[in-house]
């Protein structure tokens, strides 16, 4: 009897606890079907009473150019993702499993980078993207981030696990070092692959500090960059569509999670590997 | 090495190997450690975008940080909104890793409830805190007012606008707290438990004190470490929801360094804020390595 209500009690707390961390989605949402009128309303009402969830939505995508934002978000996390992939894997598999002179030299410089904040280099980049004429394009986007030292690290560990073997008889069957990362080491990462794809995609379409600094203009901004924009342009004064447009930046990424969550939290606990 | 050396095809083996790290090295040297070094040297000139010359300053940077109100200000306000969001987020996740291990129904939902901040785009959110934090109509102001409680222009008064921006942060990370946690209890061996339930001391606490937090010291201070640096690297939400005020309520390491070096172009000054707020960071990692390395001897 007192094991049930520990339980009753345990699954009250977590309902609250879940109430809280999720309030403010439900909030989002809510005020992004409202008008203007019924957002200031002294009582909350899940559902609005007056439907003006085409208004503002409207709104959120002719104000500023939402869509623009949102396939700027992704051109810049799929070149992103891929440079850091194409650069990673060949540098893991020779770190996890070639002999090379420098390799303890080459992993040691991989765990000092791993140090560096995302936001230590911003001066000196800016300053070489501005000699080269490169502030507020894409490239001065995506640039910055097409190395993922944390990527190298974890596919690293992760190929270290692949037995000896495989590889050997790779060999054996004359594949070279290249075809080997490729056509072997690839298809065998691909969990450990997704789990890196995922936390990239939410780091990157979440990253604010670097575009805010490296693009002024309204066509190259990211939807975080775009929805502060926004923000700033309507002053607080229309939530309706700042919240809509606020759904649609959000959208990606929570349909991402629900759909891979697995993927998501794998990649967030390997980091926790030794 | 010279045996490796002799097999026959190690020096092709070296050279793949030096061909495939290659374009990582050249990029990792270009976009971390290279500026990481030129942060450092670029804080002991005097240089400021722009200009066609430069200067050495040697510690004249740092003197002027050291004579500045509005740094020593950014300062105390990151120490404080770090000492305020750490300990808050690593207890809540805590508290959340072991409810949710404790309950069979309802596991998934419950993760994912908690995980969903951190699968979400931090800057739309701010803005619906914004609103959450409303004088008026806000949740925040509806709760405190509904149980007494005084209530304020939360993140226009000097006095909680840092607390109002550290609890978005606790929201935001507590999930990664709470599956890195859940992690960690999944990793602490059954017999553990079962060992002390012969013993005779089964109650929740005992199973607590004496198997789950000891088990769990190497996470946890993994969990520290991760959110410290999360809580160090705070710009978002200041940037837009306070831009640093009320009169410096909310001034903080990244935002000062920001306003100097890229608005008011004063390049080697931001840089050794830059260096600061390095030093710092690395500071965690160091505490963290030593903790974690003292268990390890005595574990």
């Amino acid at each position: 009897m007192a094991d049930r209500s520990g339980l009753l009690l345990r699954h009250v707390l977590l309902l609250l606890g879940a109430a809280v961390m999720l309030a403010p989605f439900v909030l989002m949402l809510s005020l992004s079907l409202k008008p203007p009128a019924e957002i200031f309303a002294p009582e909350f009402r899940l559902l609005p009473v007056q439907w003006a969830a085409v208004e503002d939505y409207t709104a959120a995508f002719t104000k500023v150019p939402l869509a623009r934002f949102l396939l700027n978000g992704f051109i810049v996390t799929f070149c992103i993702f891929t440079a850091q992939a194409l650069t990673a894997l060949p540098m893991a598999y020779a770190l996890a499993k070639l002999r090379w002179q420098g390799r303890d030299t080459a992993f040691l410089l991989v765990l000092a980078a791993l140090l560096v904040p995302p936001q230590v280099p911003a001066i000196p980049l800016y300053i070489a993207l501005w000699q080269l004429d490169l502030l507020n394009t894409y490239a001065a986007i995506i640039l910055p981030s097409t190395i993922s030292v944390f990527g190298i690290f974890l596919m690293r560990q992760f190929f270290r696990t692949v037995p000896d073997d495989l590889i050997a008889a790779a060999r054996m069957d004359g594949l070279g070092e290249f075809a080997i990362v490729w056509r072997i080491m690839l298809p065998t990462a691909a969990p450990a692959l997704a789990a890196f794809g995922c936390l990239s995609f939410i780091w990157n379409w979440n990253e604010f500090f670097w575009p805010y600094i490296a693009v002024q203009s309204e066509q190259l901004m990211t939807p975080p960059l775009g929805i502060a924009f926004f923000s700033d342009t309507e002053a607080g004064t229309s939530w309706g569509p700042l919240m809509a447009a606020a759904t649609v930046a959000t959208a990606p990424l929570v349909l991402a999670f629900l759909l891979a969550q697995r993927a998501f939290v794998r990649g967030v606990t390997m980091t926790g590997i030794k | 090495m010279a045996e490796h050396a002799r097999h026959p095809g190690a020096r092709a083996e070296a050279i793949a190997a030096w061909l495939l790290a290659l374009p990582a090295l050249l990029l990792m040297w270009a976009m971390l450690l290279g500026p990481a070094l030129a942060v450092l040297l670029l804080s002991f000139t005097d240089w400021s975008l722009g200009e066609p010359e430069i200067g050495w300053a040697g510690l004249g940077n740092y003197l002027q940080l050291a004579d500045d109100p509005v740094f020593w200000q950014s300062l105390r306000n990151t120490l404080i909104y770090v000492g305020v969001s750490v300990p808050a987020t690593v207890g809540l996740g805590l508290g959340a890793a072991l409810l949710v291990e404790s309950v069979g129904r309802g596991r998934a939902f419950y993760r994912a409830a908690y995980f969903l901040p951190v699968a979400s785009t931090l800057l739309a959110m701010a803005l619906v805190w914004e609103f959450m934090f409303h004088p008026t109509v806000g949740f925040v102001t509806q709760g405190f007012r509904a149980l007494g409680l005084p209530t304020t222009d939360w993140l226009q008064n000097p006095d909680t606008a840092l607390l109002a921006l550290a609890v978005i942060g606790i929201w935001q990370n507590l999930g990664l707290a709470m599956v890195l946690f859940v992690a960690g209890l999944q990793g602490i061996p059954r017999d553990l438990y079962e060992a002390l339930a012969m013993d005779g001391a089964d109650g929740a606490w005992e199973r607590f004190r004496r198997v789950t937090w000891p088990m769990l010291g190497p996470a946890l201070v993994f969990v520290v470490a991760i959110i410290a640096i999360r809580s160090f690297q705070v710009f978002d939400t200041v940037a837009v929801l306070t831009e640093g005020g009320p009169n410096k309520a909310t001034e903080v390491l990244l935002h000062t360094m920001v306003q100097e070096g890229f608005r008011f172009l004063r390049t080697a000054y931001g840089a050794a804020i830059t260096v600061i707020f390095l030093v710092f960071t690395l500071a965690v990692t160091v505490a963290q390595t030593v903790l974690l390395d003292r268990r390890a001897h005595y574990g």
